[in-house]
């Protein structure tokens, strides 16, 4: 036998797919379309949702600990406790303050200490008013120390003109905020914050974040400046920090909420929407692949059933030469198994072309890849296993049915 | 191989009961060459049927090789037919997706679990025994009838077996191989004493057996 070195049930197996062959050809090739769609439609999803959450987390940080928010406590009449009747019927918000974060320089070495936290950065933020001619815009100018700060956005990506590089009266501004003023780098803007302090500052570079409101709004300087004139001497009003796992964020914000007492928000909290749409899309392919798993496994039943009747006199002679019910079993239990696998292989190979046609079709006006999609291993290799698998679940039932053949029926056909 | 009081029944307990078998008494020696005669429809493939152990009797007992096997479940059953009984069908019934040679080595196969080369080379004997060595190696689909029923018999001895089931093994083929098909089943049952049951309508062949005995309506007339 050309397969010389396989038990019985291998050799018999392959012998009647290949006696088959025409049987064999359509349902591998119905397995691999099946699992083609599965393994491309995984890569994509991934690939989407890789880019969405990389798109969202290039201009922000992962976790975001915040100045405290200033409340009003009702007036209670004085009890030996202290928690008399409440005695202001109406309790009127206070208005928030641009306040410090207390001890941030204590809670940015506590944060940097933690497990899974990459960076930490201090921030002093607040709205100014540009004046620039006759033309006055409204701001938000973020004081940040470059060398940390630019390890959770990178600033220099984003830059269209100029650069990075901070000086105490340098200031980046967005291509929109720009271009409405009609200014450009080494031009000269002129700055007053709520709290009436005022100074010069020079455009060292002008930049794109992507998102036309972020670009008329934000605005970037060293800390000590964005201090000065928010009035916020050695304060900051958030530490942003970055996280190892994206997905670990919410996590490591309550942990740092419960270790500095500070108030940290992450960025899945933040994005709620935004996450739902990702859980939504990631319910909608587990629903595509099962339902495509399961028409994948009701092929190859089918295919095995017709099989067991086309085999039947076969059957019914290997019984009568001693052949086992576990021997006929596992004859049907592997044609299951391999045609899955068989199909699976060949799908593997049409997810990689479709993923490799993507890559080369499917781009963006200036010629860039729309987002990227990766061949990962793990993807084909959990495609084989469970094809391989539902290969020999489908074949379960037409097996047994086999294995329980009457040899005399059998051999009559 | 005995049977004793051996009966067979189909569609027992309903109302479609049909006894086909009613109390087989019959006893083979080692080395018996024996004709199994009888009209169609009178149970002689039935009967082989249950001394093959592919089938169970309804009543009575039934002994291959000095065992007592109405009590066997299915893998005892399958174990002593797989080492102790040969089948040669009328349509031969071989595997049309394996060699001749393949087709001989599939009851060791079946024994051992897997192939090995001396499992080949008692094969190719065998195959050469009946003749066919220039054919081992074609598809036995691609043979014509009488090689495909030489091919059986060497698949049907292919264990030693002590007792060879012979079910109109002639009964598709022409004269001419006819006799070379039953000379072939004399041959090895004069030399290594293995027990005959031949199925035949043929009065010439049956004649030239040890004994015959005749099945008529279910019963054992002569």
């Amino acid at each position: 036998m050309g397969t010389a070195w396989l038990p019985l049930e291998w050799i018999v197996s392959l012998r009647f797919l290949r006696e088959g062959r025409l049987q064999t050809v359509f349902i591998i090739t119905g397995v691999a379309i099946g699992v083609g769609v599965i393994v491309f439609m995984s890569a994509l999803l991934s690939g989407m949702q890789a880019n969405f959450i990389r798109r969202v987390l290039s201009t922000q940080s992962h976790i975001q600990l915040l100045q405290p928010q200033q409340v009003t406590r009702p007036l209670r009449s004085a009890g030996r406790s202290g928690t008399g009747p409440v005695e202001g019927a109406i309790v009127q918000p206070p208005l928030q303050q641009n306040k410090s974060i207390d001890q941030w320089q204590a809670v940015v070495q506590q944060v940097r200490a933690m497990a899974g936290v990459r960076v930490v950065s201090p921030v002093a933020n607040g709205p100014l008013l540009v004046v620039r001619g006759s033309s006055t815009k409204a701001v938000n100018i973020t004081g940040i120390e470059p060398e940390s700060y630019y390890r959770i956005v990178n600033l220099d990506e984003k830059l269209l003109r100029g650069v990075s590089r901070l000086a105490a009266s340098d200031v980046m501004i967005g291509s929109e905020l720009a271009a409405d003023l009609g200014v450009d780098v080494g031009d000269k803007l002129h700055v007053t914050s709520a709290a009436g302090r005022s100074s010069v500052l020079t455009i060292s570079g002008v930049f794109d974040l992507g998102n036309r409101g972020s670009n008329r709004r934000d605005t970037f300087t060293t800390l000590h400046t964005a201090q000065s004139l928010l009035d916020m001497p050695g304060g900051v009003s958030t530490l942003e920090v970055t996280v190892q796992d994206i997905y670990a964020a919410e996590t490591i914000a309550q942990q740092i909420a419960v270790l500095t007492g500070v108030e940290a928000d992450s960025w899945i909290k933040n994005s709620a929407q935004f996450f739902a749409a990702v859980s939504a899309q990631t319910t909608a392919n587990t629903a595509i692949r099962f339902f495509v798993g399961l028409s994948v496994a009701f092929g190859i039943a089918s295919v095995l059933v017709v099989s067991v009747v086309q085999k039947s006199r076969e059957i019914g002679i290997l019984r009568a030469m001693g052949i086992s019910q576990g021997q006929i079993l596992r004859v049907f239990l592997l044609q299951g198994g391999l045609l899955g696998l068989g199909g699976a292989v060949a799908g593997c190979g049409v997810g990689a072309l479709a993923i490799f046609l993507w890559k080369r079709l499917a781009l963006n006006a200036d010629g860039t890849v729309m987002f990227p999609l990766e061949m990962e291993a793990p993807l084909f290799v959990s495609a084989l296993v469970l094809a391989g698998l539902t290969g020999l679940v489908a074949a379960f039932a037409p097996a047994l049915r086999a294995a329980r053949m009457d040899p005399v029926v059998a051999i009559r056909g | 191989m005995r049977l004793r009081g051996v009966k067979k029944a189909f569609n027992p307990g309903t109302p479609l009961e049909t006894e086909v078998l009613h109390g087989i008494d019959l006893t083979l020696r080692r080395g018996d060459f024996c004709a199994v005669m009888g009209p169609s429809g009178s149970g002689k493939s039935t009967l082989l049927n249950l001394i093959g152990l592919l089938d169970r009797p309804s009543a009575g007992t039934l002994e291959v090789c000095g065992e007592e096997t109405t009590a066997l479940d299915d893998r005892a059953l399958t174990r002593l037919r797989g080492h102790n009984i040969g089948f040669v069908f009328q349509y031969h019934h071989l595997l049309t997706a394996f060699t001749a040679v393949e087709n001989v080595m599939i009851p060791k196969l079946g024994a051992r679990g897997f192939p090995s080369a001396q499992m080949r080379q008692e094969a190719q004997a065998l195959i050469e025994s009946v003749g066919l060595k220039p054919w081992g190696n074609n598809l036995a689909g691609n043979l014509s009838g009488g090689q495909q029923q030489r091919v059986a018999i060497a698949r049907a001895l292919a264990m030693n077996p002590a007792l060879v089931l012979a079910d109109e093994p002639t009964g598709n083929l022409d004269t001419k191989s006819a006799d070379a098909v039953f000379d072939l089943l004399r041959d090895f049952n004069r030399r290594q004493g293995t027990t005959v049951l031949f199925v035949t309508h043929n009065p010439a062949l049956a004649a030239r057996c040890d004994k015959t005995i005749e099945v008529v309506d279910g019963r054992i007339t002569g």
